[in-house]
């Protein structure tokens, strides 16, 4: 059981190992392959073809963290669920118990993602789930066509 | 001691990449009512070879401003997390890959280094568009992990075992030979018929459990998320911004994080036919005296076994690929604040439903 838990993590490490290698190998390859005639004008940052302003490494919006410690909340819920998950259900121990073992797990578990589910409509209610939206507005444009007409086309398409 | 997959699935996610990408721009071809490529090669069949050839020849540019230890390193974890995730799939009956008991549990959490890869790519490269689609794609990437994760979970509950190797063999003909549990219609076992003796789609475990078909749908969608394919592909939204991390990569540095997308692609379709298709197994039932299931599966650990299960498992994954592909050039992309709800708001709290509609399903089967 442990000898086969070793070599299937040791085929894991291969899986890793193989595929670095083979990102390096291709690096290697096009190195090979390729020019290499830097100047000033190439190496600086895109932009639209603008010159660059200032460093990209600034702040940013706080709701990517929110969004990552509602995540971190879920993930850790599912986390615990995974083992009981493979246990909860298991014929021979339900046979033993009359039943019992699968509905008190059940149960219990219920309880658990319960508690969770009051979390996640905490955070509804808050309105940390309610991402900026983009203010529509409509342009106006200084036009003698009246406004009938393109409504009139817009309906017909 | 068998050979490792790692042979089998990544020379097949060259292929894949090359071949899919071709067919993807043929299928948005077809469906927006023009030819395609054309023009390098009979039919443009040429063209993902000739576009391999550029990259390749490409000269690789780091941006001054850039943070240089950092910036190779970002395709490396891409790519290396996501086929690190190919270790635990099943190819065959008789060839399982990595064998672990944690399997699919595994699954889901390298592939969550490629969030990790995608962040330093976008912070690397000291680039507005790059850090604002990096940005993006993590919280993308993470809020649908959750219904994925719960996904998973749903079929973990029906089958009670994270090894993906045994919920295949739970989902055909050779349940009772591996050990595993027998299927009973609709994983109701009050009715009294057993259908592991028939195989075919009828042991899948859309079958097994239908409550798994709501899941199905949901995982798929996830899965859509996860590749950063469109609908979802806000990350790298060429209109705004301008491929999001990827913008100041070239040459075979960008060609290794599209290949990275690919292999997701690959990887969530593989999984897919594993969770709720029926993995390897053969979708025609044995009918009375015509045992379609057997003549189309061979036995575990024989050559035809192998051709057998590595002909269905792939056909299933690719048929979801063009699922994906469909999808991509059919619906128009989500804003980014729809795109949160939809995850927080109506995935999440349904398939925390749909997770313990399966948990009682699962007392059914018993």
């Amino acid at each position: 059981m442990i000898a086969t838990e070793v070599s299937a993590f040791g085929e894991i490490l291969l899986y890793i190992i193989g595929s670095v290698l083979f990102v390096l190998l291709t690096y290697f390859g096009s190195w090979l392959f390729r020019p290499h005639r830097p100047n000033e004008e190439k190496n600086t940052t895109y932009e639209s073809g603008e010159d660059t302003v200032g460093t990209a490494w600034g702040q940013f919006n706080m709701r990517f963290y929110i969004v990552a410690l509602l995540f971190i909340l879920f993930e850790v819920e599912i986390i615990f669920l995974f083992p009981w998950a493979t246990v909860f259900g298991d014929a021979q121990l339900i046979a033993e118990t009359d039943g019992m073992w699968g509905w008190f797990a059940i149960v219990e578990m219920f309880l658990f993602i319960f508690i969770l589910v009051l979390g996640l409509a905490y955070a509804w209610g808050k309105g940390f789930l309610n991402w900026d939206k983009p203010e529509v507005i409509p342009p106006k444009v200084d036009t003698k066509v009246p406004d009938q007409l393109y409504d009139a086309v817009n309906n017909r398409y | 001691m068998e050979i490792t997959t790692f042979l089998f699935y990544l020379p097949f996610l060259l292929t894949f990449a090359v071949v899919g990408i071709y067919a993807e721009r043929k299928i948005a071809g077809f469906i927006q009512d023009r030819m395609g490529p054309m023009d390098t090669g009979k039919f443009g069949l040429l063209q993902t070879i000739a576009d391999v050839l550029k990259l390749l020849m490409k000269e690789d540019i780091t941006p001054a401003r850039a943070d240089k230890k950092l910036f190779p390193l970002a395709p490396i974890i891409v790519f290396s997390a996501i086929v690190s995730g190919f270790a635990v799939l099943p190819l065959t009956s008789g060839w399982t890959g990595a064998g672990a008991q944690v399997g699919v549990f595994y699954l889901l959490t390298i592939i969550t280094f490629d969030v990790v890869g995608i962040l330093i790519a976008g912070w690397a490269a000291n680039n507005k568009y790059a850090l604002f689609g990096a940005e993006r794609s993590v919280a993308q990437l993470i809020s649908y992990e959750v219904p994925m994760g719960l996904c998973v979970l749903a079929v973990v509950c029906v089958c009670q075992t994270l090894d993906l190797q045994a919920i295949s063999f739970q989902q055909g003909i050779f349940a009772a030979s591996a050990g595993q549990e027998e299927s009973y219609l609709f994983g109701i076992k009050a009715l009294g018929i057993e259908v592991s003796q028939y195989g075919g789609f009828l042991t899948w475990n859309i079958f097994r459990a239908p409550v798994l078909i709501p899941v199905a749908l949901i995982f798929f969608i996830a899965s859509l998320a996860e590749a950063n394919r469109a609908p979802f592909d806000l990350a790298e939204a060429e209109s705004e911004l301008i491929a999001g991390y990827n913008v100041e990569y070239s040459g075979f540095k960008f060609a290794m994080l599209m290949l990275g997308e690919y292999g997701m692609m690959l990887l969530m379709s593989i999984l897919m036919a594993v969770l709720f298709f029926g993995s390897w197994n053969t979708p025609l039932p044995n009918i009375g005296g015509l045992p379609l299931a057997e003549w189309t599966s061979g036995e575990p650990g024989t050559l035809s076994g192998h051709l057998w299960g590595g002909f269905w498992i792939l056909s299933k994954a690719l048929v979801v690929i063009f699922f994906q592909m469909v999808v991509r050039w059919t619906y128009p992309r989500l804003r980014v604040d729809q795109l949160m709800i939809f995850a927080w708001k109506y995935l999440t709290p349904a398939s925390l439903v749909l997770v313990l509609l399966s948990v009682i399903w699962r007392m059914l089967m018993i």
